[in-house]
């Protein structure tokens, strides 16, 4: 599928954040998983089973991505490019990465069903592998599904608005 | 705690080396937490305790959607502030699974 051929692997992205912005990252993730363990012991597996779907690491993700996009955007301040242009962009930023996590959320759901349903009767040696690729191809499917049926809707947004025919030039 | 959080960050890492956004976004709804808690509590509870802990989840996976949702709408629409939009809204996250699980589950407990 050609959108597929899209998706692309930009290692420079690394370079772009700050030593302490992976820390954060270390020490949410840590916490939340903490308190899931923690929940789940005091209120037992079926509380504890909603905050294994928690939005453990978009707060921290959003955050430091708009902020390195301002960064970015304010670094090439000129004439045209105003400093507020790059908090808009970076909110923007943040609100597109906020969009693919709730594409996601639908993958997370499947991986979630696949393991309620199987562990009963299957090994999670076998059930873990096969939810965790479920939710691969889940996300990855509805993603590729949403592009595909965007671009479509804006390229027939473009032909109406377009003037057609002869008669455009008439006045 | 720290396989939690190598997790987290190994998803996080992969993120942010794929493009577009939209795509690497993706990756913010990865089982991260339960990739690192549910080997610890199967072998601690069985695989029933934890086959209880991913029926509920797929309720969390329902809230999480309304709030990535509505804190994409909020910063793409509305242009607000990252940081308050993307933490007050977690309380959106806590009504919505709270709320599926009282009336899914709650009358069952």
């Amino acid at each position: 599928m050609s959108v597929v051929t899209k998706i692309r692997i930009d290692p420079s992205g690394l370079g772009q954040s700050h030593w302490y912005e992976y820390l954060i990252r270390f020490i949410f993730g840590g916490v939340v998983t903490a308190l899931a363990g923690i929940i789940a012991k005091h209120y037992g597996p079926s509380v504890g089973g909603l905050f294994l779907a928690f939005p453990a690491i978009l707060p921290a993700t959003a955050t430091l991505l708009a902020k390195s996009e301002q960064e970015k955007k304010q670094s090439q301040v000129s004439e045209s490019v105003q400093p507020s242009d790059g908090i808009i962009r970076g909110r923007e930023v943040a609100g597109v990465d906020a969009a693919g996590a709730a594409m996601g959320t639908i993958g997370l759901a499947v991986f979630a069903l696949i393991l309620w349903k199987g562990l009963p009767q299957l090994s999670l040696g076998l059930v873990l592998p096969l939810a965790t690729l479920a939710y691969f191809v889940t996300a990855l499917s509805i993603w590729s599904l949403r592009e595909t049926l965007w671009r479509r809707v804006r390229e027939e947004f473009r032909k109406l608005s377009r003037p057609s025919g002869p008669n455009r030039h008439r006045s | 705690m720290l396989v939690g959080g190598t997790v987290v960050s190994a998803f996080s890492l992969l993120g942010e080396v794929l493009k577009p956004k939209s795509f690497a976004g993706l990756l913010s709804a990865a089982p991260s937490v339960a990739l690192a808690t549910i080997p610890l509590a199967a072998a601690a509870n069985g695989r029933e305790y934890v086959s209880i802990e991913a029926r509920t989840m797929v309720l969390g996976a329902l809230a999480f959607f309304v709030y990535a949702v509505a804190v994409s709408r909020m910063l793409i629409r509305w242009k607000w502030p990252v940081l308050p939009v993307t933490s007050l809204s977690l309380l959106l996250w806590f009504a919505g699974a709270f709320a599926l699980w009282y009336a899914l589950l709650g009358t069952a407990l």
